[in-house]
């Protein structure tokens, strides 16, 4: 009786049914944007606002036209910032790309035994946070001449250095904590991207007489190309924010001293050590177009990767 | 022939052992010294050669961690700040995710699509309005202010979307709507529970992502009881004078219960990341 009855009203109000369908959906779609607006959008309207400010955080803003950005583009410690995460974000993010092709053609292999173990394993790292990654670092490159990475150091017959202040101490620290953590999480990606080739088409290779390497040149890479495009743009958006890590590796002296510090480190100090809001902001802009034009080049770079490999490598 | 066949392919297995056993140990290294450490007097980290086995001091670091910061505190903000936005987001995603399956409306593959292009905003960006947003509204040192901008997340509207046109058939929601339930209702007793398993994968990316975070929390977080377990690790390592085994006791103890969670769940946690990332 019910049923009908419904069925009824939605065939003689098939438009309202309709009307009330479009309703729910905005009414479930509208959570996102109303959050969105008030702490995504609007604070990211505002800072594009503030860029062109002058404005200490208490007094009233008065406008600067492109000072902020003036002060900025010629302020050497914001090339310096720049600079370090260029260099840390090469450092730590290219070599991940190549072992984690390298683990997971590994760990795809049908011959391996434990394999979940070591899956398990290699992806550990990714589910330690940023902060305890840094710690564990500091440590273990602590700046006493008697540090384990010192220590490690001597066994190759090399001299200490210090971790914490020397110029390229620092850089291939922090890479390295960047690289631990990060190495399994790019894997699992690609071990997942690895899956998802059917195993047909080896078959269908070894018949036609396709040795191994020629396998991996001719449908691995070709088939993993999407996934690796993904990492490298991951990789590349997240190199440029840099800021947990050098900020408590370098605890106390995180922002008085240039070796490590990033751009958004930069931004920070600017903000809330100096309370120049009005030239972090700007930073802030140029940051947002760094990442843009970096992350454009690098997918475009890594999408031309399958064809020119030899010469790149 | 075939013997030195046989033998070439077993050094190729052996090298891929040795490969991913050198991998892993080169993962699992840091845990181990982590914990090394936290067991050890910090004068420990002078000797040499270096001490690589646990000593006795895990107690009075741990006695020393707690007199320095509110551990306990922290750990129970952050999982407070971790819940509660993994709640949200799985809330808001579902439902977003169900109307952009289930529902044509004007403007749906455009709203979609505004969605995945908030993903390329960088949160620093809007840092320093949504600070004086957060500071205007009095909202400094709370755990709100902690999680708020974790209620965001385009991908997990993505991944839901993704499974609910999979998973959820159309006749179902038709023959649910014949029967005279209202949207609310097909979306909470027809979609819930069919979807529960994307709740699983998308909890555990939200979550791990929430209890690493550092930047946001670091800005708005200013008394230590309000701190989350990150800031508040943050701050052991500001000093000048650091007690190596107190930090690592610190670390260590707050990474224990993150470990034995993904130990116990670690295919969960690996399929949830790998399909997070590959969708």
């Amino acid at each position: 009786m019910r049923t009908s009855d419904k069925e009824r009203k939605g065939i003689s109000s098939g438009l309202s049914e309709k009307t009330k369908d479009r309703i729910s959906a905005y009414l479930y779609i509208s959570p996102f944007f109303i959050i969105f607006a008030v702490i995504g959008l609007y604070p990211a309207l505002f800072s594009l606002y503030l860029a062109f400010q002058s404005w200490d955080g208490f007094s009233p803003m008065t406008f600067a036209g492109l000072q902020n950005f003036q002060i900025v583009l010629t302020d050497p410690l914001f090339w310096k910032s720049v600079y370090n995460t260029i260099i840390i974000g090469i450092m730590g993010t290219a070599p991940q790309i190549i072992v984690g092709i390298i683990l997971a053609f590994l760990l795809n292999l049908a011959m391996l035994r434990w394999k979940h173990f070591f899956r398990v394993t290699i992806f550990m790292p990714y589910i330690t946070s940023l902060v305890a990654v840094a710690l564990i670092f500091s440590v273990f490159f602590s700046s006493n001449e008697t540090a384990l990475a010192n220590y490690v150091l001597g066994l190759f017959g090399m001299d200490p250095i210090n971790w914490k202040t020397s110029e390229w101490g620092t850089k291939i620290a922090i890479s390295l904590m960047v690289f631990w953590r990060w190495v399994g999480y790019n894997t699992i990606i690609y071990l997942a991207g690895l899956q998802s080739i059917p195993n047909e088409l080896y078959e269908a290779a070894t018949i036609d007489g396709a040795s191994k390497p020629q396998q991996l040149r001719f449908i691995t890479v070709p088939l993993l190309k999407p996934f690796i495009i993904l990492t490298v743009f991951f990789s590349t958006v997240g190199a440029l924010q840099l800021f947990a890590e050098p900020t408590v590796f370098l605890g106390s002296s995180a922002f008085s001293r240039d070796e490590a510090m990033t751009v958004v480190m930069y931004l920070y100090r600017d903000a809330f050590n100096l309370q120049s809001f009005g030239t972090a902001s700007a930073t802030a802009i140029i940051l947002l177009i760094l990442i843009v034009v970096m992350a454009a080049v690098n997918t475009y770079l890594s999408s031309g990767m399958g064809r020119k490999r030899g010469k790149k490598a | 022939m075939n013997n030195v066949e046989e033998k070439k392919f077993s050094i190729g297995k052996a090298g891929v052992y040795a490969l991913l056993i050198l991998a892993s140990l080169f993962a699992l290294f840091p845990f181990y010294w982590m914990f090394v450490m936290a067991t050890r007097p910090s004068a420990a980290y002078n000797s040499i050669p270096p001490v690589l086995l646990p000593g006795d001091q895990l107690v009075e670091n741990f006695q020393n961690v707690i007199d320095k910061i509110p551990f306990f505190q922290s750990m129970l903000n952050t999982l407070i700040v971790c819940l509660a936005a993994t709640i949200v987001v799985l809330f808001i995603s579902s439902l977003a995710g169900f109307a952009f399956s289930k529902f044509r409306f004007p403007g749906r593959n455009g709203f979609f699509i505004a969605i995945l292009l908030t993903m390329v905003i960088p949160p620093q960006l809007g840092l320093i309005p949504q600070y004086f947003l957060i500071a205007e509204f009095g909202l400094l040192d709370t755990l709100f202010a902690a999680m708020i901008l974790f209620f965001l997340n385009p991908l997990g509207i993505f991944l839901m979307r993704q499974y609910i046109n999979q998973s959820v058939p159309d006749e179902l929601i038709e023959a649910a709507k014949l029967d005279g339930c209202s949207n609310f209702k097909i979306y909470r007793s027809v979609v819930l529970p069919i979807i529960l398993p994307a709740f699983a994968t998308l909890g555990i990316i939200v979550f791990t992502m929430v209890w690493g975070e550092f930047l946001w929390q670091f800005t708005v977080l200013r008394s230590p009881n309000s701190y989350t377990i990150q800031v508040a690790l943050a701050s052991l390592n500001s000093t000048t004078n650091i007690d190596f085994g107190m930090v690592m006791s610190g670390v260590f103890w707050s990474t224990v219960p993150l470990i034995v969670v993904f130990l116990l769940f670690n295919r969960l946690f690996i399929s949830s990341i790998a399909e997070g990332a590959v969708k």
